[in-house]
């Protein structure tokens, strides 16, 4: 076979493209596929293998589900973001979400998807931004403290106890002047 | 254009600066994914959104980054963009995409932030040599001044909110440019690679297609980025590279004495192919650069500069070439014109010596 391209040297790349079923096949002597190759061929070629890995990564373990999976398609066919309107079974054919919203709205079926990118992580460590991260930090602490002032009420030391109590009163105090204060 | 002139144009602090291990490393590079709260993503993001964040981010940046040029994809030749895409400051990706698609490039290159690519934001910062600490620290000095007037998506659990989930969390992604050759000849690389993804790194090759990795260069960057401190995702790839670069360096050193004459004649037979071809295509080239700059670095060739291989394997990339003729290059002109290029470039050492080599 002779490349389509110029018509001289022998074919050796054969790229075959089926979209919808329609078939377009495209063969090219090295020189030329690498010419053509840089914006067109291996661009698509790799988006498509990549894109394709990634749907795969997201639609975890396809065989388990395969017994209920009418009615979990379905279910998730409903998921939809509230605020970009991208339903969750088009986030798992993109690989992409829409808008910061999708990440709420797919609240519910995100974890297995975060812990299998992420070695098993789905929360995240690093920095905070430094407006709402101040305001993010005494949540953190606040959530930390309720967790010991039930500890303390349940063993009866009440007398801790209402130490801690006082120490969240303030920060929920620092937090609202704060927030106040910002907005 | 001169050749020399050209240089100064084209060549990049991190591509001519030797910077910490550079013997092995050639290039650091941090990039930062950010997007703004109020806006769509670019998956989905109408032509006035896409103006709408590029506006909001000239706002953001506007007194405290003068310094940076604002590069906008609409205004730029795709020459142009080839260029930039070539010496890695812009992705293709953000070459193809017009609406509100645009870079702030800082004067030595060394800062890029692109606008409107898959994220809204793009952070990046390119250092030559080893500098992943000093990357970082640069990238995070950038990040606070711009979230001061640019509200960010971020999310207490998940972290800064991404187009893709592969980089939500701390949107950091750390990669590492190695000269690998004494690993390549050795039969190393095969073992090595499955290894480092245990870690939640990858290895890939930066040139070429596939597996195989072009003039010897390996990009090692971390795969995850939620559930680590940036700090930690940067210790994390540092440790391993300070792996790798001890087995390169035993690897070379087993090289030089089970076959020393042999590599010398290698290192040589390349430079010689270097020197005096005529015609000389991206692959083979690759290969020489890869040889003479081992060469370089075992000391066999010493009136080459190192940083000759990271130069030359971007200015003869195609975009490169053709900017230099001043034209659209077929791929045979391309490789009259790389041969010639690379000659004047070896020779114009030669010249700024005074001296020529031993040859």
């Amino acid at each position: 076979m002779v490349c389509q391209e110029c018509q001289e040297r022998p074919a050796a790349i054969h790229f075959t493209k089926t979209v919808n079923g329609e078939k377009t096949e495209v063969h090219l002597c090295e020189v030329c596929a690498q010419d053509k190759g840089k914006g067109l061929l291996s661009n698509a070629a790799n988006a498509f293998s990549f894109n394709n890995l990634l749907s795969g990564l997201l639609n975890i373990s396809p065989v388990v589900q395969q017994t209920n999976q009418a009615q979990q398609q379905s279910e998730k066919e409903a998921l939809r973001c509230k605020k970009c309107q991208l339903t969750f079974s088009k986030f798992l054919k993109l690989g992409k979400f829409g808008c910061p919203e999708c990440y709420t709205s797919f609240k519910s079926e995100l974890p297995p998807i975060l812990k299998r990118l992420h070695s098993g992580n789905t929360v995240h460590q690093g920095k905070l931004p430094g407006r709402e991260g101040g305001l993010i930090q005494v949540k953190r602490k606040i959530s930390e403290l309720r967790e010991d002032l039930k500890e303390l009420i349940n063993n009866e030391e009440f007398e801790k106890a209402a130490s801690v109590r006082d120490e969240i009163r303030s920060l929920e105090n620092e937090m609202n002047n704060e927030g106040g204060a910002q907005s | 254009m001169t050749l020399e002139r050209f240089l100064t144009k084209a060549v990049t602090s991190w591509m001519n600066e030797e910077g910490p291990n550079s013997e092995i490393v050639l290039s650091t590079r941090i990039r930062l994914a950010r997007n703004s709260r109020h806006h769509t993503f670019p998956t989905l993001f109408t032509d006035e959104e896409a103006e709408e964040v590029l506006t909001k981010t000239k706002e953001a940046m506007k007194g405290q980054f003068d310094s940076l040029e604002l590069l906008q994809m609409k205004d730029l030749q795709d020459l142009q963009k080839r260029v930039l895409v070539e010496k890695h400051l812009i992705s293709p990706n953000l070459a193809e995409d017009t609406a509100g698609a645009a870079v702030f490039l800082s004067e030595n290159e060394d800062i890029s932030i692109m606008v409107n690519e898959e994220d809204h934001l793009r952070i990046q910062c390119l250092y030559p040599g080893l500098q992943l600490k000093e990357a970082l620290k640069k990238a995070n000095e950038l990040d606070d001044k711009i979230e001061e007037k640019f509200d960010y998506a971020f999310d207490e659990e998940a972290g800064y909110l991404t187009t893709c989930p592969t980089n939500v969390g701390t949107g950091l992604r750390a990669s590492v440019m190695m000269h690998l050759p004494g690993l390549m000849m050795t039969n190393q690389m095969n073992r090595i690679i499955p290894a480092i993804g245990q870690f939640g790194l990858v290895v890939r090759g930066i040139y070429g297609e596939g597996s195989e990795a072009l003039g010897n260069i390996f990009q090692i960057s971390n795969q995850t980025t939620l559930g680590k401190a940036e700090e930690d995702i940067v210790e994390d790839l540092l440790r391993v590279v300070h792996q790798i670069i001890a087995q390169e360096k035993s690897a070379r050193e087993a090289l030089v004495q089970t076959s020393g004459i042999q590599l010398e004649d290698r290192v040589f037979r390349s430079y010689g192919v270097l020197r005096y071809s005529r015609i000389i295509e991206s692959k083979e080239a690759a290969k020489c650069l890869s040889d003479v700059r081992l060469g370089i670095d075992l000391g066999y060739i010493k009136d080459v500069p190192r940083t000759i291989l990271n130069e030359l394997m971007i200015l003869t990339q195609p975009g490169f070439l053709q900017q230099y003729a001043g034209e659209g290059l077929k791929p045979f002109e391309r490789d009259l014109r790389r041969a010639s290029l690379i000659r004047e470039r070896l020779e114009m050492d030669d010249s700024q010596l005074k001296g020529g080599t031993d040859l």
